[in-house]
């Protein structure tokens, strides 16, 4: 396959590459079957050229403005427009291909199977001729820093890689406007760190236009030169440059989740209310691994050699490099997975076995469809039964749709509340308790898949909590998140870990380790 | 793993254009699937042998591949043998068994047919990457792009979909869930990937849309797929093992015709 090269002809073709301009008229946009509008009366202009950071409360509709731009929210069958949205003077459908999108998932972007081919994917549906995509493919990939082989498998690609390709894909199509809808939401640091800079390379070479939605100011403030921040609903709060705009609102956009540099989501306050001596009594060993090996397809073992004890009243975070199998490892401690080697014991204390130490209970009866578990839990929590592991050790995924298994956010937190066959009044008072302290009371009748992303993970968090777990397992419980949910998140576990919960968070977030966490345990370091 | 994991090898048969295996592959099962006689399989099958070498596959990764036919064609046989068309001297008769002279020819032929039909395609295949076969689909059959590209993209959630099905296991036993009947867990987890795959799929589409697809422009291909005279070499070899197959067993007075 050709390799682009990129030599003066590269400079030649940029130059005849015009920015577009961005223009909301009165805009409104309410999604089909939905009675509140996801934005209202915006009006907007953003000049060709220009470089913004769109700011805006959860909910603000900022995603919802990204998809009508890029021509991609559908026609009238999924929802009712107002007023009117410009793309360099035309309606944004008619511009398709002018506009490129990069969005927050990294699996659901990527195309096809090779990195050659996904890049030359937009070319192909615009209809560049073939000895014109490949050039383009070899200068998009170099200009987003990635040097892969053309034919490099996409699956084999890391979350930042893969942001990057997408990233890459869009600007082969040569777009008046990109537009970036949280592209870093679901990387690591080090993967935000590496889309950030190849968004900034493609900025300085590129004359187009860049909108990009995030949470995260820091990561972004030299790369814009405009900041606009949206109102829930739809007007604009604030708008100017960065340096005006978080001095003069940045105490505003802090407390409405925005990250503002310098700001502490905690406003000064320590996570946990006890002090350390306060606490020495409470850290009763629970759970202990000793050269512990683990596994996630059986024969492959991807951690090992790990020792670890899990005390009540303390926090664990796991860290360590992408693929050192820092999840796989939670997943185990859990209960969820059997270990590959080495042993893995719940002490008396956390199982409630009168006997610990002797032979593990073996199954009494075996049923056609029924798991061979212990029925009173012994020692090794993967032999637990899926029951017994509920008021023992709860995890939290890193997706919280994979944990969903109801309708209703009521639903969600009864389940397991169900399952302990506690009495009715139990599990109603359970309810309100937890879902007024993680503020889901207004959402539980709503179905989980529509919540947003942060109302989404404090689900998954009040669903594990309302079991009341001795140990609570999460693998990275803060990605993505906006200041004001991690805020909330962290200081819960503060709560957690007063009241005697161990806590085991698989993370990359240095805040979230400083402000908890009672021991690092670096998995695969070198 | 994935499933659209490029399929690479040195070999030459690597670099055929997966439209021609799938038309050698179909020709050749056209052409053997008129008559049910052992000469034509037999003949297919020597024929075929002679060929395999130069099909990319090292011995291991050939019977890997060809594990499910080695497995399926005995036990074919074996049915066809107890249960097969009573004909001639009969061996053996218990209850609804009959074995005799012809269940015995049917026996062999029925093995040496599903070994004749079934090894070709299965090896022909295994060199195929799934994307060079929709490139060749849409650029040389023409099949509309939209279908063959939408469909090249999902298969690609393929593997996302098992991760997600483990995932999902996992989660069910942390809500306590997983100690219920394992069809009722079955179904619940089912529908829950449902879901999950309906938001995975409308996503994929939308970065599709976001990447100019399913536009009004005339779309170009990237790469060509080429059909030229080593495919119609591929294809004509198909054909012409099929036809002295069948010649053979007319020649031999062996044919018996499926139909009249």
């Amino acid at each position: 396959m050709p390799i682009g090269t990129h030599g003066d002809g590269t400079a030649a073709a940029r130059d005849d590459r015009a920015a577009a301009g961005l223009r909301a008229e009165n805009w409104g946009w309410r999604h089909a079957g939905r009675s509140s509008w996801a934005l209202r009366g915006l009006d907007l202009v953003i000049e060709p050229g220009e470089r913004v950071l769109l700011l805006g409360a959860s909910g603000a509709g900022k995603s919802t403005l990204m998809h009508a731009f890029a021509g991609v929210l559908g026609g009238a069958d999924e929802g009712e427009e107002e007023g009117e949205l410009l793309v360099a003077g035309r309606r944004p459908e008619e511009t398709r291909g002018r506009v490129g999108l990069v969005l927050q998932d990294p699996d659901s972007q990527i195309v096809l199977a090779r990195v050659g081919d996904d890049v030359a994917f937009g070319c192909e549906n615009l209809g560049v001729p073939r000895d014109e995509i490949w050039p383009r493919v070899g200068e998009a990939l170099a200009e987003v820093g990635l040097d892969l082989a053309l034919d490099r498998p996409t699956s084999a690609l890391s979350g930042g890689q893969k942001q990057r390709v997408a990233l890459a894909g869009v600007i082969a199509m040569r777009p008046d406007v990109v537009l970036l809808d949280e592209p870093t939401a679901n990387l690591d640091p080090a993967g935000v760190v590496e889309v950030r800079d190849a968004v900034a390379g493609v900025v300085r070479a590129s004359n187009a236009t860049f909108v990009v939605i995030e949470h995260r100011v820091d990561v972004w403030i030299d790369v814009v030169d405009r900041v606009i921040v949206l109102e829930p609903g739809g007007g604009v709060l604030a708008d100017g440059d960065p340096a005006t705009v978080l001095r003069e609102r940045g105490a505003e956009l802090a407390a409405g989740g925005v990250w503002v540099p310098g700001a502490d989501p905690l406003g000064g306050r320590p996570a946990r209310g006890q002090t350390v001596s306060e606490r020495a009594g409470t850290h009763l060993l629970l759970l202990e691994a000793a050269a512990l090996a683990v596994e996630r397809v059986p024969g492959t073992v991807v951690a090992d050699d790990i020792d670890v004890g899990i005390r009540a009243g303390a926090a664990t975070a796991v860290t360590g490099p992408n693929g050192a199998g820092k999840s796989t490892l939670a997943l185990t401690l859990a209960g969820l997975i059997p270990r590959a080697g080495g042993t893995l014991m719940a002490t008396p204390e956390l199982s409630g076995a009168e006997s610990a130490g002797g032979a593990p209970t073996r199954p009494r009866l075996l049923r056609l469809g029924t798991r061979r578990h212990d029925v009173t839990p012994g020692a090794d929590p993967a032999r637990w039964a899926s029951r017994a592991l509920l008021t023992r050790i709860g995890t939290v995924f890193q997706d919280p749709e994979h944990q969903f298994v109801s309708g209703t956010v009521r639903g969600e937190l009864e389940v397991s509340l169900k399952a302990l066959r506690l009495a009715p009044e139990e599990i109603a008072a359970r309810v309100a308790e937890v879902s007024g302290r993680l503020r889901l009371e207004q959402l539980l009748d709503a179905n989980p898949y529509t919540l947003s992303g942060g109302e989404k993970r404090r689900l998954s968090v009040a669903s594990a909590l309302v079991a009341r777990p001795r140990i609570l397992v999460l693998d990275e419980p803060t990605f993505g998140q906006d200041s004001r949910t991690w805020a909330e998140l962290v200081r819960l576990l503060g709560e957690q870990l007063d009241r005697g919960t161990a806590v085991v968070a698989v993370t990359h977030d240095r805040a979230f380790i400083e402000a908890l966490a009672g021991q690092v345990l670096e998995v695969g370091a070198p | 793993m994935s499933i659209l994991t490029p399929v690479r090898g040195t070999a030459r048969i690597y670099t055929v254009n997966p439209v021609a295996k799938l038309a050698a592959a179909l020709l050749l099962s056209g052409f053997l699937i008129v008559t049910i006689d052992w000469v034509s399989a037999a003949v297919a099958l020597v024929l075929e042998s002679l060929l395999f070498a130069k099909a990319g596959l090292d011995g291991r990764a050939f019977f890997r591949r060809t594990a499910a036919i080695w497995i399926a064609a005995p036990l074919a046989g074996l049915t066809t043998l107890l249960y097969g068309v009573q004909d001639g001297r009969t061996y053996l008769e218990l209850w609804l068994i009959h074995i005799s002279d012809g269940s015995i020819v049917l026996a062999i032929a029925t093995v040496l047919r599903i070994l004749a039909i079934g090894l070709p395609a299965v090896v022909l295949f295994a060199t195929i990457d799934p994307t060079d076969l929709a490139d060749g689909l849409a650029q040389v059959w023409h099949l509309p792009s939209r279908f063959v590209l939408g469909a090249l993209a999902g298969l690609r959630l393929i593997s996302l979909f098992l991760d997600d099905w483990r995932q999902l296991e996992l989660a069910r036993r942390a809500r306590g869930l997983g100690d219920t009947g394992r069809v009722r867990r079955f179904a619940g987890q089912a529908f829950a990937l449902l879901v999950l795959s309906l938001r995975r799929g409308s996503k994929l589409a939308t970065a599709m849309e976001a990447r100019g697809f399913g536009g009004s422009t005339p779309r170009t291909w990237a790469r060509e797929s080429v059909f030229g005279s080593r495919e119609w070499l591929l294809v004509a070899i198909g054909a012409s093992i099929g036809a002295v197959s069948l010649g053979a067993s007319i020649a031999t007075g062996a044919v018996r015709f499926v139909v009249g």
